[in-house]
């Protein structure tokens, strides 16, 4: 069966006991046992429950995964990876990630002796270079945030496992109707599910999936042990958005590309990173693996400082100013004040985050209705506003 | 014709479908500043004071009172529903019967006439027949799209006529214009069900109907997940009927109406994709050597194709078609060996749905009422829903070749 209606049918089996043809929402922390000592199918809510083993079964089949994990958020599920480590080991990541996962990295895994060292995703060669005898885990972005940065996985998969490392790709700007990580050889795929495969901005969500059933055992363990778990309603919600999912994608992809587009031949906008774009570093490497769609996050520079860059992004009426991407309501922000505030001067620079750096999330609004909303931003952004 | 405004109190440009779908009726500052409405379960609304109670009465302030009254939930969903038929008001029930009900409570007293096409909802049917007329309303049903009879059975008693477009599970469109003009003609009022056309594909408010009314359970909620009614029309035209709802409490719910606003965030995006399904599996059917007839009205075959091309965008994901030589066991044999569809009423959600209306909503009536209702012991109906349309192809070919 093709993508779409495996994501409406896998994991949403008819349920037995009524017949009902969507997932119930379970909400019971416990479940009665058989006998003392005799488990069932389920016994905590902790360690398992219906409707998340339900939506996960849905994403390990989208993914191409021996098993999914539904996780409280997209950082529960990074953190979930990082416990897979231990003192003195090395992570080799790339420098063009979430600022979520850059804290992660160098505040959290850090006081457990954990070393990272940062290498551009997109450049293999320099992925090889960062390699130490003690790396054990290489994690990547698929789409890089927020400059777009599209890494080959196949060969840093190869680095990563000639290293004796595993690789982990974060693939939230990609989910998988336009990109499966798992198939180009990836360990593990992890996603913020609060963006696309949520897709409605109301339910925050992280998934692991792995490719490799004694590994998805590994992570369920720790997941297990550590409690960052996905709840009954949320799973419900989750289950609901991926129903929709490969449509949404396609749609917006196609209004991201339309509007990229728009955008480059703006004479205010000094800069468009989309990969769709023929003039983007990456666009023949995109176009090999993400089967002809290239997200809907855009990046562009505008002519401007800090003040006036800040001024576009609060000029908008239907792009809402907010961090998160991924839904149906299209978003801007400044990366420099908002999604990467966490990085120092220092990083911002040697990273990009320039003061003039514009991210959009392209929603499923008209395209037509946001290049107008965007033009009068662009446009009035210059002048003086009191 | 201009879409409404896609945010409250705040006119912007005739605005897409899809922004529409995704914006309309929502506050764009929302309370929290959170971008998606909370749920609010409020059973009842608390004033400050006294005199809050007084300026709510004199002043006729906007604000909730008591939850069968309604709710801030239901409001936005009104608002963004309104929005996409292109209507002035509208007032959601806790199904499409509790709406229907609703207005024809509002509307009726005893000695009334109604006058409706007779392919139509069996239980529309059911409570104009056996319950409106214990109340002393009489109901006349005339051949669908016989404007002629329908014309002969409007007297001076009568106060409404009333359509499915397209009929369930015919899918006989409507001539609106026509259908608008003889309201007017005789000064009875309009009420078109279109459960199965949706504001996407056509808007009969654009062409003067006074009451359009929507099992939203269906394409609006989308998922399969939420029961809701609405009733669209002018506000002045809806008013009594929402103040019969307070009495009578066929309200929604909080949680619901989330549901409800979140599918319909998708609802241009699905019914694009339901439009498309139903079309090219309407088309592969009729190929079909085990397929004797084929009802959709995006087929040239189809009695309301004209009228249908002229004035809808697309025909929905419903499509109803006879088995060939089969009688109600060897059909319900093809709807058996479906895998992909499941066996079950309703419609308009993002799973497909298969059903043989003989077995599932008529098994109980006389074969001459079948008969006179249209529907044959080889009928099966299948919604489609938004799955893959090459799957869903194969699936009715191994189905139809078993």
């Amino acid at each position: 069966m093709k993508f779409r209606t495996r994501a409406i049918h896998v994991g949403n089996e008819p349920d037995p006991s009524t017949g009902a043809v969507v997932t119930p929402i379970h909400l019971a922390t416990t479940f009665i046992q058989p006998g003392a000592g005799t488990w069932g199918k389920f016994d905590y809510s902790r360690s398992g429950s219906p409707t998340r083993s339900a939506v996960e079964r849905t994403l390990a089949n989208l993914e191409g995964a021996a098993g999914a994990l539904a996780f409280s958020s997209g950082m529960a599920a990074t953190h979930c990876v990082t416990m897979l480590l231990k003192s003195g080991d090395h992570i080799v990541a790339g420098c063009d990630i979430y600022g979520g996962t850059y804290r992660l990295l160098h505040k959290i895994c850090n006081r457990s002796g954990i070393q990272v060292s940062l290498a551009p995703a997109d450049d293999s060669e320099q992925i090889q270079s960062a390699m130490q005898p003690n790396t054990k885990m290489v994690w990547i972005e698929s789409v890089g945030n927020p400059l777009m940065t599209i890494p080959d996985i196949p060969e840093i998969a190869e680095i990563a496992h000639r290293g004796g490392a595993i690789l982990g790709v974060d693939s939230t700007f990609a989910p998988p109707s336009i990109l499966r990580p798992l198939e180009l050889g990836a360990d593990i795929v992890m996603h913020s599910a609060t963006k696309y495969l949520g897709g409605h901005s109301d339910c925050l969500a992280g998934v692991l999936a792995a490719r490799d059933a004694a590994l998805h055992q590994e992570l369920y363990y720790i997941q297990n042990a550590t409690g960052g778990v996905l709840g009954g309603l949320e799973s419900f919600l989750l289950q609901r958005g991926i129903k929709t999912l490969e449509l949404r994608m396609r749609e917006q992809c196609r209004s991201a590309l339309e509007i990229a587009e728009w955008l480059e031949k703006h004479k205010m906008v000094s800069r468009v990173l989309y990969p769709g774009l023929t003039s983007h570093r990456h666009h023949e490497r995109a176009k090999k693996y993400m089967g002809g769609q290239f997200g809907a996050m855009i990046s562009l520079e505008v002519d401007g400082d800090f003040e006036r860059t800040k001024q576009v992004c609060q000029s908008t009426k239907l792009f809402g100013l907010a961090v998160s991407l991924g839904a149906v309501e299209s978003l801007i922000e400044q990366p420099a004040s908002m999604s990467h505030a966490s990085y120092d001067a220092a990083a911002k620079a040697r990273f990009g985050i320039t003061d003039s750096l514009i991210r959009i999330s392209i929603g499923l609004e008209d395209p037509s209705d946001l290049i107008e909303d965007l033009a009068n931003a662009i446009g009035s952004g210059g002048h003086s506003v009191r | 014709m201009e879409n409404a405004t896609i945010v409250d109190k705040q006119p912007v440009h005739r605005a897409g479908e899809s922004t529409t779908s995704v914006h309309a009726g929502e506050a764009r500052q929302k309370p929290s500043d959170a971008i998606t409405d909370s749920i609010c379960c409020s059973s009842t609304f608390t004033f400050e004071s006294t005199q809050g109670i007084l300026d709510y009465i004199e002043l006729k302030q906007d604000r909730e009172e008591y939850g069968r009254y309604g709710n801030p939930n239901e409001k936005v969903v009104e608002r963004k529903l309104a929005a996409l038929d292109s209507a002035e008001h509208a007032i959601i029930y806790s199904s499409g019967m509790a709406a229907i009900v609703g207005l024809l409570m509002a509307k009726l007293n005893a000695g009334d006439e109604i006058v409706f096409f007779d392919q139509c909802y069996h239980r529309s049917r059911e409570f104009c027949a056996k319950h409106l007329s214990r109340f002393g309303v009489v109901t006349h049903q005339v051949p669908t799209g016989d404007f002629g009879a329908m014309k002969s059975a409007i007297n001076q008693r009568t106060k409404m006529i009333v359509s499915e477009s397209p009929t369930n599970p015919h899918l006989s469109v409507i001539d609106l214009e026509q259908f608008v003009a003889l309201g007017k003609a005789h000064g009875v009022e309009t009420l078109i069900d279109a459960t199965l056309a949706t504001p996407y594909n056509i808007r009969p408010i654009e062409y003067g109907v006074d009451y359009v009314w929507h099992s939203a359970t269906k394409y609006m909620g989308g998922h399969n997940d939420l029961l809701a009614g609405v009733l669209c029309g002018s506000r002045e035209k809806l008013e009594d009927v929402r103040n019969l709802r307070g009495i009578l409490g066929g309200i929604n719910s909080p949680h619901n109406m989330y549901l409800l606003e979140r599918g319909l965030k998708t609802f241009a995006l699905r019914m694009q994709r339901h439009n498309e399904n139903g079309q090219r599996i309407a088309e592969f059917l009729e190929s079909h050597a085990r397929v004797e007839k084929v009802y959709y009205p995006g087929l040239p075959s189809h009695a309301s194709h004209s009228i249908a091309k002229r004035t809808m965008k697309g025909f929905g994901g419903l499509i109803t078609f006879l088995v060939r030589d089969a009688d109600w066991r060897q059909t319900g044999a093809v709807v058996d060996a479906c895998t992909i569809p499941r066996i079950a009423p309703s419609l308009g959600g993002v799973e497909s749905l298969i059903e043989q209306p003989y077995v599932m909503s008529y098994f109980d009536y006389s074969a001459e009422d079948r008969k006179r209702f249209g529907i044959s012991d080889n009928m099966i109906r299948m919604s489609c829903g938004i799955e893959d349309t090459d799957d869903l192809i194969a699936d009715l070919q191994q189905a139809l070749e078993l």
